[in-house]
């Protein structure tokens, strides 16, 4: 499995006036069993470049293959997670499990054994039957990485899962995620604006500019999982990827430092 | 110490008819309730309906003209609506022309039900459904146009299929809203139904029933048939608040 995105642009058109550029020859290749995040601010075009890649925006130019065959936002070869709470409320946890299974028509039964798996799988087996309301943030999304992973994707996009979670949360499903990938295997591609999940999860980081979104540099992590998030290695990745951001997000004239006016 | 708060009112309304009553003394102007409840307590009787049909055969009468009118102005309202909140075209198609009729009101469409389709159950059911249609029509909008994007983005990137969103995450998203629309509409097309029932040539229903009485000056009798009308129409909206408790109550709860 290999995902290749050549010269991807996207502009969005803005009425009466030129479009706006929000991603630029993006070039990326992705291989087998890899965790890779892509790293910016808000307004980088992030989640847009996520979004084509999953197939539901399309891009102005330049092509994204996955085995040399092109995207189909259906193919069960790719599973999204979006930043928002988007399991489907009227259905209880496990129905929500099993949605991906039933468009693949599979049969109920066995539907139901894969959905318990996925679910055991991040810990929320004896929660099958309740419903979405019933579960904290957390939960919700850890239901979310189960229904993405029970059609058993090759390829996991995630939008900023954990965005709207409390830090404690999102240290903990940051692990948990780990644990599954490890287990699974799949190829993860993570969209975030924390330098230091970037740097806790992924192998490789992808740190785009600010608008239009282009590659500034994409940093290798070589540190050895489970990662230590106060070892000097870390904090060296860390302040090597934070000075990326500052340096192609700060114009020049904000780096002149003003005496403060009273 | 609740339900002392919630009956009060109604215990003081009576308690301040009868005394009205005593003092008015006139039983066409306001009867007294010694006279109306008879009227209630025998439901199945003639005797006590001046020769006409008895309450249960009128409220019947009215009941099939109401579901009738209620249940096609639905089968339309409801696929029209699911296509004017999916598709902008149809919308834009569609929505300037229900905007100029929707205001216009079920009764004023009585001469013109008449001429098109005579004396009799189709003008009656007619009436209803143009009740009925608008507010299902405009909730059902309304509810497709409230189903979140990334429920929908969800399922594509799931594998469904145009059909498997629409039934699987539109109508079942939607659905509380729907609903509700639902239970407007019945709630409009039962007050229509009574006004509908004085058109010419009707010989059963409820509203046949009050004017009757009237022409006979037997007030006790209208206010035996409003009482009837009030509490079945009670009832059905009961019945759909417990639907709703029931089937969607994941609406109220989601955070």
């Amino acid at each position: 499995m290999t995902l290749i995105i050549q010269n991807l642009s996207k502009e969005f058109p803005v009425p009466n006036q030129a479009p706006i550029l929000s991603l630029s020859k993006i070039s990326l290749t992705v291989g087998e069993e890899e965790f890779v995040s892509i790293l910016g601010p808000s307004g980088c075009g992030k989640t847009t470049l996520l979004r084509i890649i999953a197939g539901l925006d399309s891009a102005t130019s330049g092509s994204i293959t996955l085995d040399g065959e092109t995207i189909d936002r259906r193919s069960s070869q790719m599973a999204m997670i979006f930043q928002e709470y988007s399991l489907y409320p009227w259905r209880t946890v496990i129905d929500n499990v099993t949605f991906g299974l039933e468009m693949q028509n599979t049969g109920k039964r066995p539907a139901r054994d894969i959905a318990l798996k996925y679910l055991n799988l991040v810990g929320l087996a004896e929660f099958a039957d309740r419903f979405p309301y019933e579960l904290s943030g957390g939960m919700r999304q850890r239901v979310a990485v189960a229904r993405a992973m029970a059609i058993e994707p090759e390829i996991l996009l995630m939008d900023e899962p954990f965005g709207a979670l409390d830090a404690q949360t999102r240290n903990m499903l940051q692990k948990e995620l780990l644990e599954i990938w490890e287990k699974t295997k799949k190829t993860v591609l993570f969209v975030t604006h924390s330098v230091d999940e970037a740097v806790y999860l992924s192998d490789r980081i992808v740190v785009l500019t600010p608008r239009p979104g282009r590659i500034r540099e994409i940093v290798e992590n070589p540190l050895a999982r489970p990662r230590d998030r106060t070892s000097p290695e870390f904090a060296r990745i860390r302040r090597h990827v934070l000075d990326l951001i500052n340096e192609s997000s700060q114009p020049k004239e904000d780096l002149i430092v003003h005496p403060p006016s009273l | 110490m609740r339900s002392l708060r919630i009956l009060l009112l109604p215990i003081l309304l009576i308690v301040g008819w009868e005394v009205a009553a005593y003092f008015i003394d006139n039983p066409f102007v306001l009867p007294s309730l010694s006279t109306v409840i008879p009227i209630l307590l025998h439901p199945f009787s003639t005797e006590y309906t001046l020769g006409t049909g008895s309450l249960v055969e009128n409220a019947a009468a009215s009941l099939f003209r109401v579901a009738s009118g209620f249940l096609l102005a639905a089968i339309i309202a409801i696929p029209l609506g699911i296509g004017m909140g999916r598709s902008i075209f149809l919308h834009d198609f569609l929505d300037s022309t229900i905007e100029l009729l929707r205001p216009i009101p079920p009764l004023a469409w009585v001469p013109l039900a008449l001429a098109w389709f005579k004396i009799g159950f189709v003008s009656i059911v007619f009436i209803i459904f143009i009740g009925a249609f608008f507010p299902i029509l405009l909730n059902t909008i309304d509810g497709v146009k409230s189903v979140k994007k990334t429920w929908v983005e969800v399922a594509e990137t799931l594998g469904a299929r145009e059909t498997d969103v629409l039934t699987k995450v539109i109508l079942p998203g939607s659905a509380p809203t729907v609903w509700t629309g639902l239970r407007v509409g019945f709630g409009i097309a039962w007050m229509c139904v009574v006004a509908a029932e004085w058109m010419p040539g009707i010989s059963l229903g409820l509203g046949y029933l009050i004017l009757y009485a009237y022409n006979f000056g037997q007030t006790n009798l209208i206010i035996a048939g409003m009482a009837v009308i009030g509490v079945i129409g009670i009832l059905i909206d009961q019945v759909f608040r417990a639907g709703e408790r029931k089937w969607f109550s994941w609406r109220s709860l989601e955070r």
